[in-house]
């Protein structure tokens, strides 16, 4: 296992290096002078002049990778343009905001999709299945806007249950230390802030988990109705296990792979941030960062925030293979 | 595999049921709540607050739900509105405007004169100021801050630039104290709106204490005389400021803490607004605005207007070059129908390039009716050829234009009526700002807001020659203007002024290198116990007379 594993991040080395190597042409790829681009018609040749220095730009542009590439080594993302703060600090706090969020998601994501899919498949043709694959289509194609403020409309103004955006009472604020808020408020021992913090995290927790719970749904449907045709089924039930032992136990875990595989892609999608809920929900997540930096012609945030998203993806993928190993010992990488 | 299988299980059955605590505590304390107004307003704060609603011990907080997050809170620095918001009430200027116009009011400075020949300015000081960090107020104060500004870059401090500097040399030549509480300016030339230019927010004084220690990241711990000192930033999230209680005038700031919450859309707020969560709501769309007015929980609240919302003709591209042209598509619009159908009638059609409320403005001129059959006729007469255009519809809300892509198509359908096809083209923001300000587009949507309600601020900005490149997007030019626009600049009696503003006005309404649409009226919203919000027409609001009952 970990000769496997071990092998699988040597692999990573030419991914992350391309990868690196794509994000850095961002800056450079930008026709006529980046500096100009950046500062605007108006910009006095001092400050044109400054800001090639400070990105490099008149080295040789092999220096400036190696020298990108030491920066990224070193944890230096280099300086928001438009905050003049360092990303590598201030990009924690929305990334930490996406990542509550995310998993948070994708937690309802995959109970309640995996569960529909399973009993979907076990009844199959049945009224919940008939259901339940209607409601994964429409989930599949559901508009979060709309979604999103139908959702505030009646469980927050209506009912009154849930806050409609936000991460925190503002009147009350959470002290942040690692910017996990559930975390962060257990550190401190505010149950009663943990319960806030949980509450808010509930209706965009639920607009962002529609599609992978739709998806899910179908894929573990899907799958499972292979499996469960297969004879070892057969052979189960026919030694007198329990049905439920059958498939959640025997069928399940031969079900799971192409299943893990959706999982890990949709983590891998919202850990990316999603603009839209994270609108609708003013959640200050690392998806709004990135999207207004692109608004204020902020290269470095736009090229650091890309390299960080696509290094999740990255991560989560290494994961995902790694897994696979855990639940089929047949699957062996040489 | 088993165990991990069954600790996988129990994981899930826990957060499931943690999940199932949450709604069930939220079902609870709304059955014990009374009305589902102020339970929800509540809900989230501890039930003791709940109970000593009435007492004055509850501390006056205000939530201001606003669009946008702040870029940074050195207003010396920053050009967007939503960090001034802010830095309104941070920090104090020599001078006010009035609470809802734009009057010379005394602010930091008490009193001021000018000397005859308009070179020199003198400012008495209020006396026993202090900022937040407890540095003293005085002469000294003022001069290091003016020529902090004035070392600065064009880039980094783009208003002072604007303001007080012609061709990268400096207006404001000389800044030097007389005794501890007197300032004098000495200026190059005359400039007639000093005075407005100098009360905008972008010059609040800041501590020289805490900018020379700061350096850079002054921007993130503000140090002012405000009403409010700087508490907590959370990016893209809130940012908080608190009452400051060595505030000068005696028993302000009414509120003990202002949060203002970024929430991007405008829906989404309205519903933060009903759910009890903030207080008070920016950026209401007008169609919202009825049921607002319905809703006894809740008051509208309208902005003065200072905008204008305008179709721009790039007057250096085809067909717009030639003036029939422009004339024939300022007759074929709509504009009573395009203020009904999206303003719902919360704005006035517009005719000259500044609204009515600026002094200059000239009512004499006529608009131009809407007529398509004259249209036509002028089209005929400049031997247009029918030759399509790009209509750049913009693509984000502003204060003076609520829906720009529904009004485009107004226009487009306006635009066919009389024999000019078109195709709305739109960008993302800043990209749509930089290609119209290169001179990309045909014909624009666009408009603007006033810094200092003066009328230097919307005709010379928006449609000198010298600002081509910059706010002059229409590429309009014209040398009679210029010089009328040049005099006024330095003009100091009023009436002399406000005569070269109206002469300007008819020229440009000859030239047409726009079609003015409309001057809009910005909606906010608030609870009913909110008091005293005196919304500004500049968008920066001072919230020391606010507060809630």
């Amino acid at each position: 296992m970990l000769h496997y594993i071990g092998k699988r991040l040597l692999h990573l080395i030419p991914v992350l290096l391309g990868m690196t190597f794509i994000v850095f042409l961002i800056i450079r790829a930008i026709p006529g002078d980046p500096a100009q681009v950046i500062l605007g018609q108006q910009a006095s040749a001092e400050s044109i002049a400054a800001l090639r220095d400070k990105l490099g730009l008149n080295n040789p542009w092999y220096v400036q990778y190696f020298d990108y590439l030491k920066g990224i080594l070193t944890g230096d993302l280099g300086e928001s343009l438009r905050t003049r703060q360092e990303i590598t600090t201030e990009v924690w706090p929305y990334l930490a905001a996406t990542f509550e969020l995310a998993i948070f998601a994708m937690i309802l994501a995959v109970i309640i999709g995996m569960n529909a899919g399973i009993i979907s498949a076990w009844f199959q043709n049945s009224w919940f299945d008939y259901i339940a694959m209607v409601v994964a289509l429409v989930g599949v194609s559901m508009p979060i806007f709309w979604l999103g403020l139908m959702e505030q409309w009646i469980f927050s103004i209506n009912l009154g249950w849930l806050p409609t955006s936000g991460r925190e009472e503002v009147r009350d604020p959470v002290t942040a230390i690692t910017h996990l808020y559930l975390i962060d408020t257990l550190l401190q021992g505010r149950f009663d802030q943990f319960v806030v913090s949980l509450k808010h995290l509930i209706l965009p927790g639920v607009a962002l988990a529609t599609i992978p719970t739709a998806i899910i749904a179908r894929m573990t449907r899907a799958s499972m109705l292979e499996v469960m045709r297969s004879d070892f089924v057969r052979t189960a039930r026919a030694k007198g296990q329990k049905m439920f032992i059958v498939i959640y136990k025997h069928a399940l875990k031969n079900a799971l792979i192409p299943i893990l595989t959706v999982i890990g892609l949709q983590t891998g999608l919202l850990l990316g941030g999603a603009i839209l809920t994270e609108t609708i929900f003013s959640w200050p997540g690392i998806g709004r960062y990135i999207y207004e930096a692109i608004g204020f012609r902020d290269y470095p945030v736009i090229q650091s925030g890309i390299l960080i998203v696509a290094f999740l993806f990255i991560m989560i993928n290494l994961i995902v293979d790694v897994l696979y190993t855990v639940i089929d010992s047949r699957i062996k990488y040489n | 595999m088993k165990n991990k299988f069954r600790s996988l299980s129990l994981f899930l059955l826990l957060m499931l049921s943690i999940v199932l605590v949450a709604c069930n505590t939220a079902t609870k304390e709304k059955e014990g709540g009374t009305t589902s107004e102020t339970e929800t307003d509540t809900e989230t704060d501890t039930t003791t607050t709940e109970t000593q609603e009435n007492t004055p011990a509850k501390p006056q907080i205000l939530v201001f739900g606003r669009g946008a997050d702040s870029v940074s809170l050195d207003p010396a620095i920053v050009t967007d509105g939503e960090s001034f918001k802010v830095t309104q009430n941070v920090f104090e200027t020599l001078l006010n405007f009035g609470p809802q116009d734009t009057t010379i009011q005394p602010g930091l400075a008490k009193t001021w004169e000018v000397s005859s020949d308009g070179l020199s300015y003198t400012f008495t000081l209020e006396e026993g100021v202090k900022f937040h960090d407890g540095t003293d107020f005085n002469a000294e104060a003022v001069i290091k801050n003016v020529n902090r500004w004035k070392a600065g870059t064009a880039e980094d401090f783009y208003y002072f630039n604007s303001m007080f500097k012609a061709e990268g040399t400096d207006i404001i030549t000389d800044v030097k104290a007389d005794g501890d509480y007197k300032v004098i300016f000495t200026l190059s030339r005359p400039q007639a709106p000093f005075l407005k230019n100098i009360a905008m927010s972008p010059f609040g004084i800041a501590s020289p204490t805490a900018f020379e220690a700061a350096g850079d990241a002054f921007g993130d711990k503000p140090v002012g005389t405000g009403p409010f000192k700087f508490v907590e930033w959370k990016r893209n999230d809130s940012i908080t400021i608190e009452k400051f209680e060595d505030y000068w005038e005696e028993g302000l700031p009414k509120l003990d803490k202002v949060i203002f919450r970024s929430i991007p859309d405008n829906s989404a707020r309205l519903n933060a607004l009903n759910a009890g969560e903030i207080d008070l709501a920016d950026g209401i769309n007008p169609s919202d605005g009825k049921g607002i007015e319905a809703n006894s929980a809740l008051q509208l609240i309208e902005r003065p207007s200072m905008n204008i919302g305008y179709l721009g003709l790039t007057n250096t591209r085809k067909p717009f070059d030639n003036v029939l042209v422009r004339q024939a598509v300022n007759y074929a619009i709509n504009k009573q129908g395009i203020v009904d159908a999206f303003f719902e009638g919360r704005a006035q059609v517009a005719k000259n390039p500044m609204p009515p409320s600026i002094s200059g403005y000239n009512d004499e001129v006529e608009p131009y009716p809407y007529d398509p059959e004259k249209a036509k006729a002028l089209l005929a007469e400049a031997g247009y050829d029918g030759a399509p255009i790009e209509l750049w519809a913009m693509p984000v809300p502003r204060p003076y234009m609520p829906d720009g892509a529904k009004v485009a198509e107004v226009i487009q359908k306006n635009l066919e009526d009389v024999g000019i096809p078109s195709k709305i083209v739109t960008f993302e923001w800043a990209t749509y700002l930089e290609k119209t300000k290169n001179g990309e587009a045909d014909a624009f949507m666009l408009g603007w807001t006033g810094d200092n309600g003066d009328a230097d601020n919307f005709i010379y900005t928006l449609l000198d020659k010298d600002n081509i490149g910059s706010n002059n997007y229409a590429y309009y030019s014209n040398d009679k203007v210029h010089d009328l626009l040049i005099a006024a600049q330095s003009e100091t009696d009023e009436n002399v002024r406000i005569d070269l503003y109206k002469q300007a006005q008819v020229i440009i309404h000859e030239d047409a290198p726009w079609v003015p649409l409309a001057h809009s009226t910005p909606l906010l919203a608030a609870k009913a116990e909110v008091k005293g919000f005196l919304p500004h027409p500049t968008g920066s609001d001072r919230l020391l007379n606010v507060s809630i009952e």
